[in-house]
């Protein structure tokens, strides 16, 4: 298991990094969607993979950290979740204004050979 | 603690100014000055205390941690100087009253002239070091934003930068002297550093630590070679002038050099450095002072060269020059501010201030003009005036100030050529603007201006005389009391405050000045123009010249090194940026990543496999495909966000699973409505896609993507194949039911443990909000988008009307069925949030899912059909969020708990039984209004944009008689 993850958070950052490079501004906004996916994923697995031991403490038990996942790693990627939808949102309309206003989607709002 | 009011009055005063109405000159004007005499009266019940030689004292605990109390320390000199603030204030208020002219923004005026008085209170009444820099920096502050009154003129903001700069620099170094003083001292306590006076004198650090409080003190006193700034603070109003740079702020500097007089002073080197620079801006400004053709200028160099002759006296190292530097910096600041006002009615009656226009306004405004020649008579030192007794001191003490033979003799001769020259410019000053006639045509008829106009001039010049010829009996107990006070030690030298004190040197020092300054004046008249003459000889003194040499040659550096070490290009930004982090990351783990690749093939399960492989597939097809085809790619890219919320719940975590969901959701749909604005893109218009070059740079990014992804990945795998550290998970399973209260740990931390940070999370998000909703508002589409909206080509796909029941065409199916979708998904939505404390759920969730509620109707229905029956008002569910979470964290102190800390209550209800209300609900609640606020602003924000200049959008305003967000 810890071998696709690990391979998923590769692939997922790869290509991330490879759309943040590009010069056309939707690429970008794509990019940092999927490197946040990686990002997000890479911190989650800080806390290590288990299974079906989901944080949500059973009371008739004493509790024990070894009983559940790790809820630290979670609770730090639920808000970078939510913190990344508004920068998406934010970046969009960046995005969008940058391109009324100097009426091309180039990152550097000029056009240039590719 | 009435002490605490003098401080505060003028504080509250400034924030009340500024809220009153711009017409309200009176209103400003009474509380100005109600304040500043208030002030002066407080200051007043304590003249008894400074009589018996108290010290008065209150403090309060600022940053104990650190040793740093907030304490005001009132003795006689601060006294003394506070009251010279407050009661000139007083005058300068009403003076400002009549000069301000109607049209000026007036409120404004009189809001930073409080919160300058404020200021230099603050810094006269501080007991200690630290926060005297504080207030130091304040008045800097103030004075920029009084030099840039008006800040529609040039030479306003470019004064008042120089003079921030200048001053604002020097007040860097004051506080670097001042901290190497209280590390000495141990204490920066002002008492602990008098008291320790010898031991910082006799310490290594001693040469630095002068040097840096002198650099302070010489740049706010404008001393040469940092004095250019003042004359170009002249661009300020007159009031400002004659309040802030004549008679109170440039005598910071000199203030604070006595005030450290007992522990600085008394060596070699404070003689030479002090000495030097006093006796070089006393000259210097004296002579420049001669040949100024502005009014104000020539008030600014003589300024500049009166405070230089302080300093000279105070570099002395004796007790009686440093009475007489008292001494003068209350004379100094009675007549200049008084002539400071006479220029401004000069100014103000007859539309000009050159000297060369001015003439003969004797006969116009003869008041006016004999309170301004007896105020420049005191300038120039003239028997029977304030001004002649210090000068006479200043004489005496110059010929017994230096030991070697050369400085008996250079000083006493450059003190009488500065007195010369100061004759020669009072002269010159009186003679140009009140005397002979004018040669042209003025600007404005010249009249005597309105009385109060006139009063507190007349005040300043009364106390001129007053002084002059009684010292003993006016300004002696004062005087005393406040050298008193800095000599604390009983070094106090025995001085007579007398007018005659028969035939000796310095009255013959005093009328050489008299007949040689005279004869100046009489040459430079002879020869007519002054400045043609003089000017050359001052080049090399430039300072402002040496300034913005400085300023070009930095700015020009510091682009070149931005030039050279960066790009403007976002791409080779961000590759940079990606190259630093691979090297840091590399640097960070090579050699110590310990890689075992031994993993058991048969652990993994297929399906996990088979989701990672759609899901790989998804991210390098959004990867390849972005730039042509940007809504499959923006399909994949949701899909690989499907796939990581998959992974989510795979491994234990269902909060981020149920998170990641709603998010992708609301997500999607915004980079949809975004799509709109692309320009079009297809792959065979584009010529240069393959030249060499281009194919280079694709082959640069995929190497820098691969790398990156292959350490991502190396990096992820050993992680997760090595035991985790201890950590604080045990700490928060353990508390998170019992301290907590609430089974799901991780909304526990979320709005428990970690609520503060939670709340300032949402707090940005609110922010963001907001700020693409302004930024939407000035958008501007590009042209050819709006042209080619598919809606305007297609009749048969209108707008829906808002006046009919439901939307007719395509969209009457979809529009039923979102409508009955709206309550359940409140439903949905306030049933996360309650159970989110116990089971996977919460705020976010719940938010984001009663958003994606409202954004269906929208889809569905349109913008226009909505809003013509629901208006959502999404900033008053981001305000209620806020206030509710701030709230919530705000209700721990009515259990004298600490902000944030989480409360229970289980009242007992018939019916329902026991019942758990925590106040973490209710911050949970703050969580989910605000969601549900920002994500449907910014959605609706954005939707809005495909209505500009739509025609059904005037139907729908008149019909709903609401605004449209435009």
């Amino acid at each position: 298991m810890e071998l696709i993850y690990s391979l998923a958070v590769g692939i997922f950052c790869a290509c991330g990094v490879w759309l943040l490079l590009r010069p056309r501004t939707f690429q970008v906004i794509l990019g940092l969607a999927l490197l946040s996916y990686a990002t997000n994923l890479f911190i989650f697995a800080m806390g290590r993979l288990t299974l079906d031991r989901p944080p949500l403490i059973d009371p008739n038990v004493v509790a024990d950290a070894s009983l559940y996942d790790d809820p630290i790693p979670q609770a730090l990627v639920l808000t970078a979740i939510v913190i990344g939808f508004a920068t998406t949102a934010l970046f969009l309309v960046m995005l969008i204004a940058s391109r009324g206003f100097t009426g091309t989607d180039h990152v550097d709002g000029v056009e240039k050979d590719e | 603690m009435t002490l605490y009011l003098v401080l505060l009055l003028p504080f509250v005063g400034a924030l009340g100014a500024g809220l009153l109405r711009a017409t309200a000159r009176n209103v400003e004007a009474w509380l100005a000055g109600a304040v500043a005499i208030s002030c002066a009266a407080i200051l007043a019940t304590y003249y008894p205390d400074m009589l018996a030689g108290r010290v008065v004292q209150v403090a309060v605990d600022w940053l104990p941690q650190y040793g740093l109390t907030f304490g005001l320390r009132l003795d006689g000199y601060a006294w003394m100087f506070a009251m010279l603030v407050t009661v000139i204030g007083a005058l300068v208020v009403v003076y400002a009253r009549y000069y301000m002219s109607p049209a000026d923004p007036v409120p404004r005026f009189f809001s930073f002239l409080l919160a300058f008085m404020g200021s230099m209170l603050g810094v006269v009444l501080s007991g200690n070091l630290i926060q005297l820099v504080m207030f130091w920096e304040l008045t800097s502050f103030t004075s920029f934003v009084l030099i840039a009154y008006w800040y529609h003129r040039t030479d306003a903001r470019a004064g008042a930068r120089m003079a921030l700069t200048v001053t604002a620099a020097g007040g860097m170094c004051l506080l670097a002297g001042v901290l190497m003083m209280g590390h000495i001292a141990g204490s920066y306590d002002l008492d602990r550093v008098l008291a320790a006076a010898d031991t910082i004198r006799a310490h290594s650090l001693y040469p630095w630590l002068l040097t840096m409080v002198l650099l302070g003190a010489f740049t706010k006193s404008a001393q040469f070679p940092f004095h250019f700034w003042l004359p170009r603070a002249m661009a300020a109003p007159t009031p400002v002038s004659s309040y802030l740079h004549s008679a109170t702020m440039v005598k910071a500097g000199v203030f604070l050099l006595a005030r450290l007089w007992p522990v600085l002073s008394g060596t070699d080197l404070w003689f030479a450095i002090v000495c030097s620079a006093g006796l070089a801006s006393l000259l210097v400004g004296a002579y420049a002072a001669t040949f100024q053709r502005d009014m104000k200028g020539v008030l600014a160099y003589s300024t500049i060269s009166h405070l230089g002759l302080i300093t000279l006296l105070l570099g002395m190292n004796s007790t009686l020059a440093l009475v007489a530097a008292v001494f003068h910096m209350l004379n100094h600041a009675t007549f200049k501010a008084s002539l400071f006002m006479a220029a401004g009615i000069v100014d103000h009656e007859t539309g000009t201030r050159d000297l060369k226009r001015l003439g003969g306004l004797y006969h116009a405004m003869p008041i006016t003009a004999t309170l301004a020649m007896v105020a420049a008579a005191a300038m120039a030192g003239v028997p029977l005036l304030n001004g002649f007794l210090s000068k006479e001191m200043f004489f005496a003490e110059t010929m017994f100030a230096g030991e070697a033979l050369w400085l008996r003799i250079l000083l006493p001769a450059t003190a009488i050529l500065a007195g010369m020259f100061s004759v020669a410019y009072s002269a010159r000053l009186i003679r140009q603007v009140f005397l002979g006639t004018a040669p042209g045509e003025l600007p404005r008829t010249p009249h005597e201006p309105t009385r109060w106009m006139l009063l507190p001039s007349a005040t300043l010049v009364l106390l001129c005389l007053l002084v002059g010829v009684l010292p003993g009996r006016t300004i002696g107990p004062v005087l005393d009391l406040a050298t008193r006070a800095i000599l604390s030690d009983g070094r106090m030298p025995v001085y007579s405050l007398k007018v005659w004190h028969g035939l000796n040197m310095p009255l013959l020092m005093s009328a050489a000045a008299f007949i040689g300054g005279l004869a100046i004046h009489a040459w430079m008249t002879h020869l007519g123009h002054p400045e043609g003459v003089l000017k050359p000889l001052f080049r090399r003194f430039d300072g402002k010249r040496a300034f913005s040499v400085l300023q070009v040659r930095l700015i020009r550096g510091a682009t070149r090194l931005v030039n050279g070490i960066s790009s403007t290009r976002l791409q080779t930004q961000l590759a940079l940026i990606v190259v630093a982090v691979i090297t840091a990351a590399a640097v960070a783990t090579l050699g110590r990543l310990n890689l075992d690749l031994t993993t058991d093939l048969a652990q993994i399960d297929p399906a996990f496999a088979l989701l990672w492989v759609v899901g790989g597939a998804c991210a390098i097809g959004a990867a390849l495909q972005a730039k042509f085809h940007r809504l499959a790619a923006l399909i994949m890219v949701g899909c690989a966000g499907l796939v990581t919320s998959l992974t989510f719940a795979w491994f234990s975590a269902p909060d981020l699973a149920l998170t990641q969901v709603s998010v992708e959701v609301v997500t999607t749909v915004l980079l949809l409505l975004g799509l709109r604005w692309m320009p079009k893109r297809l792959a065979m218009d584009l010529k240069n896609r393959d030249t060499a070059r281009a194919r280079a740079r694709r082959v640069r990014d995929a190497t820098l993507a691969i790398v990156a992804g292959v350490g991502m990945a190396v990096l992820a795998y050993v992680v997760l194949t090595q035991p985790a550290g201890p950590g604080i998970r045990d700490f928060i399973v353990k508390n998170a039911l019992p301290g907590g209260g609430g089974h799901n740990i991780v909304n526990v931390i979320l709005v428990d443990f970690r609520g503060f940070d939670t709340f300032g999370e949402i707090t940005v998000v609110g922010i963001v909000a907001l700020t693409i909703y302004k930024l939407l508002r000035r958008f501007r589409p590009a042209p050819e988008v709006m042209a080619s909206s598919g809606q305007k080509r297609d009749p048969g796909r209108e707008l829906p009307d808002p006046r009919d029941a439901v939307p007719k065409g395509v969209m009457l199916v979809p529009a039923i069925i979102g409508r009955l979708l709206l309550p359940m998904a409140g439903v949905v939505s306030v049933f996360f949030l309650l159970r989110g404390h116990n089971a996977p759920g919460g705020g976010f969730v719940g938010g984001l899912v009663m958003a994606t509620g409202f954004i269906a109707q929208y889809l569905v229905n349109g913008t226009l059909w909505v809003e013509s029956r629901l208006r959502i008002h999404p900033q008053y569910w981001i305000g209620g969020g806020l206030l509710c979470a701030a709230g919530a964290g705000c209700l721990a102190w009515f259990a004298s708990l600490p902000y944030m800390s989480a409360i229970v209550w289980e009242p007992k209800l018939p019916l329902l039984g026991k019942l758990h209300l925590s106040s973490v609900l209710v911050f949970d609640l703050g969580v989910y209004l605000l969601v549900v606020g920002t994500t449907t602003l910014m959605l609706i924000a954005l939707a809005h944009q495909s209505l500009r200049s739509h025609r059904r959008v005037a139907e729908a305003e008149e019909l709903t008689s609401v605004r449209m967000v435009r």
